[in-house]
């Protein structure tokens, strides 16, 4: 039988996978992005996964909504990087060193 | 039973894509691997009575995010082979930090011995129920200025995308309204006095 702690574990590994991949791929934005939409879906599991057992929808309210804001988000990034891409002509990370971070 | 079986098939899938995501070696390859890991989580949301998010991940995430992430891919032409040096180098210590976080979240979200008490039986939705209708229903009533709110960030993003984007070349001919507006009549007007020709 399938109970919520199952999902919750679920999206926990989705969530350290993503973070993992934060570390692995040092160099290429593109692959962070998407890591960052990856933890972003395991958050979202976790409201629907109690929005479910708890039979209260707010849950999925709340979904709806970080589902929009990581839409533009990723708007916002990409569009970011292609700026990045015509001024710099790579993707690296470690060539953005421009304010000394 | 057969829940259960789906459940444990589309979470197989969907760890794996993730895997993929993370370590494979073209950007194309990644963002595919994404689009699987959003198909298999609508299908697990589907499984857990949100429909509507379901159908919106697909449509939203499959259908306009990840072609906007592929675009932008296929539009760079970046170097493969230089983005993808430092993967083993970074790599265990990726796999130790995923695999610390794992175990903690294992620990807090399977122990019993917490004394954490979970909803076992979810609670059963009655026989004309909409998932669709419900959302609607409290999104357009007590959500109703955080769902305008969106659109508003929806609309900043839109901007903010085309401003972020736009080229400002020179050497083209293009209207400067303030200029139009400022010019004065002797910038433009020339009046002559011309004698009168003389009928031959």
């Amino acid at each position: 039988m399938i109970g919520l702690p199952h999902f919750l574990l679920l999206a926990g590994v989705l969530f350290s996978i993503a973070v993992a991949g934060i570390f692995l791929n040092r160099k290429n934005v593109i692959v962070l992005l998407m890591c960052i939409e990856l933890m972003l879906l395991a958050v979202n599991f976790n409201f629907v996964a109690f929005s479910h057992w708890l039979g209260d929808i707010h849950g999925q309210v709340f979904v709806f909504f970080i589902l929009t804001v990581a839409a533009a988000e990723s708007a916002i990034g990409l569009a970011i990087l292609v700026v990045l891409f015509r001024e710099k002509q790579s993707i690296n990370v470690e060539n953005l060193d421009t304010m000394r971070g | 039973m057969l829940t259960t079986i789906l459940f444990y098939v589309f979470a197989t899938m969907l760890v794996g894509a993730a895997i993929g995501v993370v370590l494979s070696r073209n950007p194309v390859h990644a963002a595919l691997f994404l689009v699987l890991a959003f198909f298999e989580s609508a299908a697990l949301w589907l499984l857990l009575e949100a429909e509507f998010l379901g159908i919106v991940l697909v449509l939203v995430y499959v259908g306009a995010v990840m072609v906007l992430f592929l675009f932008v891919i296929m539009m760079l032409d970046v170097n493969l082979e230089e983005l993808r040096s430092g993967l083993t180098r970074y790599a265990p210590l990726g796999a130790l930090v995923a695999g610390i976080m794992i175990a903690e979240i294992a620990y807090v979200v399977w122990a019993r011995h917490l004394g954490l008490n979970f909803p076992v039986n979810a609670p059963s939705l009655p026989e004309h129920y909409s998932n669709v209708h419900e959302l609607g229903k409290i999104l357009y009533t007590d959500y109703m200025l955080p769902f305008q709110l969106a659109a508003v960030v929806l609309l900043i993003a839109i901007v903010a995308a085309i401003a972020l984007t736009m080229r400002h070349r020179t050497g083209y001919k293009k209207q400067d309204i303030g200029a139009q507006v400022a010019v004065r009549r002797e910038d433009r007007l020339r009046i002559v006095k011309v004698d009168a020709e003389k009928y031959p």
